[in-house]
C-alpha cells in the first residue's frame, strides 16, 4: 500500500491523464451504448467528473472533490486554473480572422447578446433564490453562460467554491439540455442555414452542446455553429469579471 | 518543433494574462479582466499573421491542436475537483438558471437570425462544392 501511494503521489499529474483518459473512455461507451449517442460522451464524462467529486468530498470532507483524495492529487492539477486557461486559449486555434468576418454582423451580436442574456437569466433565477451578494449573482450569472465562463469569472472575483461548483452545474445543465434539445427544437428555430447555425452556436455558446446538438440536427451546420461558439466563452471570460461584474456591482 | 506551437501558445496565454492583471489594476477591480480572453484574440491574430508562420503551420501546430483536444479532459478534471457536496444544497437553482438560460437562448435564434443579410442555403443543391 504504501508503495502504491508513494508512486501514486510522485506521479501525481501522470495519473490524473490515466484516470481521466479511462473516465473519458467509460463516457463515450456509455453514450454510444445507452444513450445511442444522443447524450455526448463529453458531457456524461463532465457529469461522472462532478459525481466523482461528490463522492471525494463526501469522503474525504475536503472541497476540492476528487482531488483531495491523496492517490488522485494529480487530478487537482490537472484541473487547476493553468491547464484550463491554456486549454481554453488552445480552442481558438483555427479560427480565422476571415471566417470571423464571413460570421457577419449577426454572428458577432449573437455572442455578445448570448452572453448577456443567459448572463441575466442566470442572475435573475439568483436573486430569486434568494442571493443578494454581488459575487454571488455574478458568479451564477456566469454559470448560466457556460460551465468554464462561471469558474472563470468566479476565481477571478473571489467566490467560494461551492458557488463555483454551483454555476459548474448550471453550465453543465445548460451544455446538456443544448445537446438532447436541439435536434427536437430545430425545425421550429429556422435551424436549417448557416447564419441561423452560427446565431445559434453565438447564442447557446457552450462548445460540445453546441457541437453535439448541431452534430445531431445536420453535421453540415456544425462549423458554422462551433465557430461562432468558439468565442463566446472567449468573449464571456472577457466581459464576466469586467463589466458584468461592475455592473451587478453597481446594482446591489 | 512541436514546442514552437506550444510556446506561442503560451506566450499568448502568459501576455494575455498580463494584461489582465493591469486591466484589473487599471479599472480598479481586484480580478484578472479578460485575461483568457485577450490570450485567445491574440492567439487567432498570431495565427492570421504570417510572419508567424513557423510558429503554428505544420508540426508546430500539433502542438497547439493538442491543447486544444485537451480542453474537455481538462474540463473533466476541472469537474472533478470542484465542491459538489456543498453544491448540492442549491441543486434546484443549477437545474433553473441552466433550464432558463437555453429556453431563453433557443427563442432567440430566430430573432437574430434576420439581422443583416438573408439567410442562404446550407450548400449549392447536392454536392455542388468543389
Amino acid at each position: 500500500m504504501d508503495v502504491l501511494e508513494t508512486t501514486f503521489v510522485r506521479n501525481g499529474l501522470v495519473v490524473a491523464f490515466a484516470v481521466v483518459g479511462i473516465t473519458v473512455w467509460l463516457s463515450y461507451l456509455i453514450s454510444n451504448r445507452l444513450t445511442a449517442g444522443r447524450i455526448h460522451g463529453s458531457a456524461i464524462a463532465i457529469t461522472l467528473g462532478l459525481v466523482a467529486a461528490y463522492f471525494g468530498g463526501l469522503v474525504t470532507g475536503g472541497n476540492t472533490g476528487v482531488a483531495d483524495i491523496t492517490l488522485l492529487a494529480g487530478v487537482g492539477v490537472m484541473g487547476g486554473g493553468m491547464f484550463r486557461d491554456f486549454a481554453i486559449v488552445a480552442t481558438a486555434f483555427g479560427v480565422h480572422l476571415s471566417e470571423l468576418k464571413k460570421a457577419g454582423l449577426a454572428g458577432v451580436v449573437s455572442i455578445f447578446a448570448g452572453v448577456v442574456v443567459s448572463f441575466v437569466v442566470g442572475a435573475v433565477v439568483a436573486l430569486l433564490f434568494g442571493y443578494t451578494d454581488p459575487v454571488a449573482i455574478t458568479t451564477i450569472g456566469a454559470g448560466a453562460v457556460t460551465y468554464i465562463v462561471g469558474p472563470v469569472t468566479g476565481a477571478a472575483i473571489g467566490a467560494s467554491s461551492e458557488l463555483i461548483a454551483l454555476s459548474v452545474a448550471a453550465g453543465l445543465v445548460k451544455s446538456i439540455l443544448v445537446m438532447i434539445g436541439t435536434p427536437m427544437v430545430a425545425r421550429h428555430i429556422g435551424l436549417d442555414n448557416p447564419q441561423s447555425a452560427m446565431v445559434f452556436g453565438g447564442l447557446m455558446g457552450t462548445t460540445s452542446g453546441v457541437a453535439g446538438g448541431l452534430a445531431a440536427t445536420d453535421p453540415k451546420l456544425v462549423p458554422y455553429g462551433a465557430m461562432t461558439a468558439t468565442f463566446y466563452t472567449g468573449v464571456g471570460c472577457l466581459l464576466g469579471p469586467s463589466v458584468l461584474f461592475l455592473s451587478v456591482n453597481a446594482i446591489f | 518543433m512541436i514546442i514552437y506551437g506550444v510556446a506561442l501558445l503560451s506566450a499568448c496565454l502568459v501576455v494575455g494574462m498580463l494584461v489582465g492583471e493591469y486591466l484589473g489594476v487599471l479599472i480598479g477591480v481586484e480580478a484578472n479582466v479578460g485575461g483568457v480572453g485577450i490570450a485567445m484574440l491574440l492567439l487567432v491574430v498570431a495565427c492570421n499573421t504570417d510572419r508567424f508562420k513557423s510558429l503554428f503551420e505544420g508540426l508546430s501546430g500539433e502542438g497547439i491542436k493538442f491543447w486544444s483536444a485537451m480542453y474537455i479532459p481538462i474540463v473533466v478534471a476541472m469537474a472533478a475537483r470542484q465542491n459538489v457536496v456543498a453544491a448540492v444544497d442549491g441543486g434546484l437553482l443549477a437545474l433553473v438558471a441552466g433550464v432558463a438560460a437555453v429556453v431563453v437562448s433557443f427563442a432567440l435564434v430566430p430573432v437574430l437570425s434576420r439581422i443583416g443579410s438573408p439567410p442562404e442555403p446550407v450548400e449549392p443543391p447536392d454536392g455542388g462544392a468543389p
